[in-house]
């Protein structure tokens, strides 16, 4: 809402406050300025100039040279307009002046004549044929203004003197998008006098209620439709001060009867039509919802199909108007305009919206409906459309009105509790002061009963009431307390802190944590090779997604993780790893979703491999000391390679899968090196996290280490070693320890050498080398007879 | 042999003069103190002296030994020194080169300051509440007093997944507190925090996924002045002791009073600039008292409880905080855009 200071004043004189102070006070009471300018900033320095002579420039064949009077001195200017003539009166930007845009204006010579400034054009002072439709488009603006004179300020008389303060109006207060609403704001505010005032229309007889009929045939959406007839209507341009404050409003003047609609909706916030009544048919107004098939041509051209939720103004046959949107144009007001007929009517908000919406048409009049207006507001407005009519001239204001009610408002009451009130504010205001504060706002006290004002469909509440003592007390005067009452506790959950931990482990292995948005496009589940009968494609959908790419709730992380890693690729980042603890969402048969967490691991480059990738996800599971962690090949997974790819789980239970990202699908990312991602279920690792930690007694003798080497079938795993290890080893085998895989010369095709490193310990004495060397050889023997693994 | 014993001594002497290796400095102990050195020759022959002669010689040559003694391991610790010196020389290294790092990962920026709020709470007694992003359209708007027909709830802000408008994904993290209200024990304070959803199309300020993080206290006795102090603190505690604040009316559905809290503009002091768009301040979070008809609808009575809520979205305070100027690059990833936080 831009509010004019000037029209402001009118209702409450605020004339000495400075733009700046006026803001942050109107502010802090809950008109939130967003800015303020003051218009003249870019209009210095021009005046009115009377041409007292003009002829031909010598040396050009379209220029002239003007001597102009510009009140205090007569100047020469040069011009290449071609409707200037000896005594117009025309704006002049002297030497050192600024024009709109911030364009300086300076002195100097054109073809060897002297030019001290600038006859304008219209546009060039930032104005159009529509604020003074007189001019000319194409030349300098020869001044028709009454009682203008030689050096007169151009900014006074285009109404540029004035500063317009822009509000963020929140929409629980549609009275406040009128400059009556803002006014009892600003009184309130500053503690002045408001002036309203009461619309006096003299009429000139006859009846109106002898032209037109109006029924309402939807009370539920239309609460109040008010009418008044004008006869002997004369078109003409309105007045200067209505077309500058339309202006100054950012409303576009058009003609006198529009120009006073837009007038009073902005004056009172209460939108207007005004209807060409040769145009009604039937002299029959009938508020009712579209029929099926039905359309109307709209004020700005646009032929709009209707549908039968849409609310419409309709004479006997067809729509005229589309209700509290926009008119039709088959009722225009036009030049020929004879008759007019003001509505001035409520409406339902939500009703309006809709339709706007629909109709893909948001208009000044739709954007005040559809928050809920004052149906008591109706007959001020039109009775002040009439009382315009009068004051410009512009025709014959019919008695009588047409007042059709669809549907009562109760009046609201709410009981003053101050008490209450403090206690919810923390303040001790006095029930005297607060009195003061809601007379000021139109609020009427009857006992301790308070009337809520008919444009106050907001308030209904005690809380209500203490918003709006707290507004005018001073939120910032509330003073500061510390929460008294029970302790809570407070903190962290078990889980969160595990999630935590995890989070800064996966940092420790140095990989960088990452946001990923949880919608992707179907496609993606394609780019990571799933089989179209994949159950897990089954995703949540959005109904109305932005596009493709957002349209479903993913079910895997992958696809975020591997499009992130290629971005880094893309961007020639030479390596990247890459983190997140993500939702999957998975829906459910009653609509909603389990959102589990997933920790999503990525990388590339830097010599990336399997076993990298493998470590960390092993100093997860330490960090969370899970027991009995099993690597199962996984050979199955579409988006993994199937020869570098394992399925991790602690005993039973399934916590992930991680391995190089299968090539073809690297390919479908458009990467040509090798990727690598895991996906672990983190309720999975919470579940199997291990007990807090106990001492164990340090070893008080001596251990043995013994390095054996044996050669099996290249298909036998590491992890079958080990266990045979294991199984082959009595109770002083401490550690089984990995240092090498070798394949190559020496070796036969198909097998491999595998070193281990075994630690041997007896816990209640030194143990002998005998005894050790016994042991090594069960060992190998048993490595001999299950796996046929031979030492080298 | 008295001039044998001075001979044995200055000659001894000067040769130390001359020995700059341990080698040749255990030749000379043995040439001179050795078994077969020839002090020790000197001290046989002292049989062959008179009685008189012999205590004196002997205590001469005994001095002689001493001097010996003390010289050459002082030549011997001096030696050892200077080898040591002239290794640790050898063994200096270029202490500029860079150091061998095993690089840690960092937390995304957004989460350091999600951290750094979400302790300030813990530390205050809250909890943190963690909650489904499907949601009910009930939870997200109409126990939160926003009834049907309001404009959030319009199918071009809000994105659905149930065609009766009553599945959609939360566009605000409010609905925790109606989860927090129906299911925790009284009294209440937590915050939750999480990703909320609006259809807005993506550019440097908007996203239509985002984050923020919900505050909501119940109890007895609970006012506007508590919500003020608490948030005053916090406040305080994020952006510093001296950060001045404001409290401006405003209008939420689910609170009443609603008010929204600025901080004044770090980069002017208030006096307007291009950061707070010469306002002098800059809106940091929508605020206010529970509305009462919200804690109804949860089944806590108004009559006896009150409670406070705010909201923030924690995007726009990371990318103040680190003066990040696009709010895609948040959600890019790109990993040196990671690395500078």
């Amino acid at each position: 809402m831009d509010l004019s200071r000037k029209w402001l004043n009118e209702f409450v004189e605020t004339s000495d406050i400075g733009d700046k102070d006026f803001a942050e006070a109107m502010t802090l009471s809950g008109s939130k300025v967003e800015t303020f300018t003051a218009l003249d900033k870019e209009i210095k320095n021009i005046v009115v100039g009377e041409v007292t002579d003009i002829k031909r420039h010598e040396n050009s064949d379209h220029m002239w040279v003007c001597q102009v009077n510009v009140g205090d001195e007569t100047v020469q200017i040069v011009t290449g307009a071609q409707n200037v003539q000896k005594g117009d009166l025309v704006p002049v930007a002297k030497d050192g002046s600024i024009l709109p845009g911030g364009v300086e204006i300076k002195k100097g010579v054109l073809r060897g004549e002297e030019s001290n400034g600038m006859l304008c054009s219209l546009k060039e002072l930032g104005l159009t044929l529509h604020d003074y439709p007189y001019a000319v488009d194409d030349g300098i603006w020869i001044l028709q203004e009454e009682g203008v004179k030689p050096g007169d300020d151009i900014a006074k008389i285009i109404g540029a003197d004035d500063h317009v303060v822009e509000f963020e109006i929140t929409p629980n207060r549609p009275d406040c998008l009128s400059v009556i609403g803002l006014a009892r704001e600003t009184a309130a505010t500053f503690d002045r006098k408001l002036n309203l005032h009461t619309p006096v229309v003299k009429g000139c007889g006859g009846d109106i209620n002898d032209f037109v009929k109006v029924e309402i045939a939807n009370p539920d959406l239309c609460i109040r439709y008010t009418g008044k007839m004008v006869k002997n209507v004369k078109i003409a341009p309105s007045p200067a001060w209505m077309r500058e404050r339309l202006r100054n409003s950012g409303v576009r003047p058009i003609n006198n009867i529009v120009d006073i609609t837009n007038y009073v909706m902005l004056e009172y916030g209460q939108p207007m039509h005004a209807f060409d009544f040769s145009c009604v048919d039937g002299g029959k107004i009938i508020v009712r919802t579209a029929k099926a098939g039905e359309s109307i041509t709209t004020l700005d051209g646009n032929e709009r199909p209707l549908t039968e939720s849409m609310l419409c103004i309709c004479d006997e046959h067809k729509p005229v108007g589309v209700a509290g949107v926009m008119g039709g144009a088959n009722s225009e007001i036009e030049g020929d305009t004879a008759m007019v007929l003001f509505e001035s009517a409520n409406f339902n908000g939500t009703s309006i919206r809709k339709t706007a919406r629909a109709l893909g048409m948001r208009t000044d009049a739709s954007s005040r409906y559809e928050k809920g207006l004052d149906p008591a507001n109706t007959m001020k407005a039109v009775m002040r459309a009439c009382e315009l009519v009068e004051m410009l001239g512009c025709g014959e204001v019919v008695d009588g009105v047409i007042d059709v009610i669809g549907q009562e408002t109760p009046e609201t009451t709410v009981l003053l509790e101050p008490d209450k009130i403090n206690a919810l504010l923390g303040t001790d205001i006095s029930k005297e002061d607060m009195i003061k504060i809601l007379l000021k706002l139109g609020f009427e006290m009857d006992g301790d009963i308070i009337k809520v004002p008919t444009w106050r469909g907001d308030v209904s509440h005690y809380s209500d009431i203490a918003e709006e003592v707290a507004r005018f007390y001073g939120y910032n005067k509330i003073p500061n307390t510390f929460m008294r009452g029970e302790t809570t506790l407070g903190g962290y959950t078990d889980i969160q802190k595990c999630e935590r931990r995890i989070g800064s482990v996966i940092r420790a292995n140095g990989y960088y944590e990452i946001i990923t948005y949880s919608f992707i496009s179907p496609s993606y589940y394609d780019k990571i090779n799933w089989p179209a009968d994949c159950p897990l494609r089954k995703s949540v959908t959005i109904l109305n997604p932005l596009g493709e790419d957002t349209s479903i709730m993913r079910t895997t992380v992958l696809p975020s993780m591997l499009e992130i890693l290629t971005r880094n690729y893309n961007y020639r980042n030479k390596s990247a790893k890459l983190y997140e603890i993500g939702k999957i969402y998975l829906g459910r048969d009653d609509g909603l979703a389990d959102e589990p967490k997933i920790v999503s691991l990525g990388a590339y480059g830097d010599g990336m491999d399997y076993y990298k990738l493998k470590g960390v996800v092993e100093e997860i599971l330490e960090s969370e000391r899970i027991s009995d962690v099993k690597f199962v090949p996984e050979k199955n997974n579409p988006s993994y390679h199937p020869g570098r790819c394992a399925k991790v789980y602690a005993g039973d239970r399934y916590i992930g899968v991680f391995g190089q990202i299968h090539p073809l699908v690297a390919a479908n990312y458009g990467v040509d090196t090798e990727l690598y991602a895991g996906e672990l279920e983190f309720d999975a690792i919470f579940q199997a996290r291990g007990p807090h930690p106990q001492y164990k007694p340090l070893p008080k003798y001596p251990s043995i280490s013994r390095d054996i080497a044996v050669v099996c079938n290249k298909e036998i795993t590491v992890a079958e070693l080990e266990k045979t290890i294991r199984l082959g080893g009595g109770s002083i085998l401490k550690g089984v320890e990995l240092f090498d895989i070798y394949t190559g010369s020496h070796i036969a095709q198909g097998k491999k050498s595998v070193a281990f490193s075994l630690t041997l310990r007896d816990d209640s004495k030194t143990l002998t080398v005998e005894e050790a060397d016994k042991e090594v050889k069960n060992i190998l023997d048993r490595l001999e007879n299950d796996l046929g693994a031979v030492i080298r | 042999m008295r001039e044998k014993l001075e001979q044995i001594k200055s000659e001894a002497l000067s040769m130390l003069a001359r020995i700059d290796t341990q080698k040749e400095l255990e030749e000379m102990r043995v040439k001179y103190l050795g078994k077969k050195g020839e002090l020790t020759a000197v001290l046989k022959q002292m049989g062959k002296l008179s009685a008189e002669e012999r205590p004196v010689i002997g205590q001469l040559a005994n001095e002689v030994r001493q001097t010996l003694e003390k010289v050459i391991d002082e030549s011997a610790a001096k030696i050892e020194r200077a080898m040591l010196e002239a290794r640790l020389e050898s063994e200096a290294i270029d202490v500029t080169v860079p150091g061998k790092r095993l690089e840690e990962g960092k937390r995304h920026p957004m989460y350091t300051v999600l951290d750094e709020i979400e302790e300030i709470f813990v530390g205050m007694g809250f909890e943190i509440l963690e909650g489904p992003e499907i949601e009910l359209a009930e939870y997200n708007f109409t126990k939160l007093n926003t009834e049907e027909g309001h404009p959030a709830r319009d199918w071009t802000d809000t994105f659905y997944i149930k065609d009766d408008s009553s599945i959609l994904l939360r566009t605000q993290t409010s609905p925790m507190q109606v989860h927090a209200m129906e299911t925790k024990q009284l009294p209440i304070r937590v915050v939750a925090p999480g990703r909320v959803y609006r259809k807005d199309e993506v550019d440097a300020t908007h996203s239509p996924m985002f984050h923020q993080i919900e505050g909501l206290v119940i109890d007895k006795n609970i006012t506007m002045a508590d919500l003020k102090g608490t948030l005053n603190t916090i406040v305080r505690r994020l952006y510093g002791e001296n950060t001045v604040t404001r409290f401006r009316p405003h209008h939420f559905p689910f609170t009443e009073p609603s008010c929204e809290m600025d901080v004044q503009c770090h980069e002017c002091g208030g006096k307007g600039c291009r950061v707070c768009k010469g306002e002098g301040w800059i809106e940091l979070l929508g605020a206010g008292m529970v509305h009462p008809r919200v804690l109804e609808m949860s089944g806590i009575d108004p009559d006896v409880y009150s409670g406070w809520a705010f909201g923030m979205g924690l995007e726009r305070l990371a990318m103040r905080r680190y003066e990040i100027s696009d709010l895609r690059l948040i959600f890019e990833n790109d990993e040196r855009f990671l690395k500078q936080f």
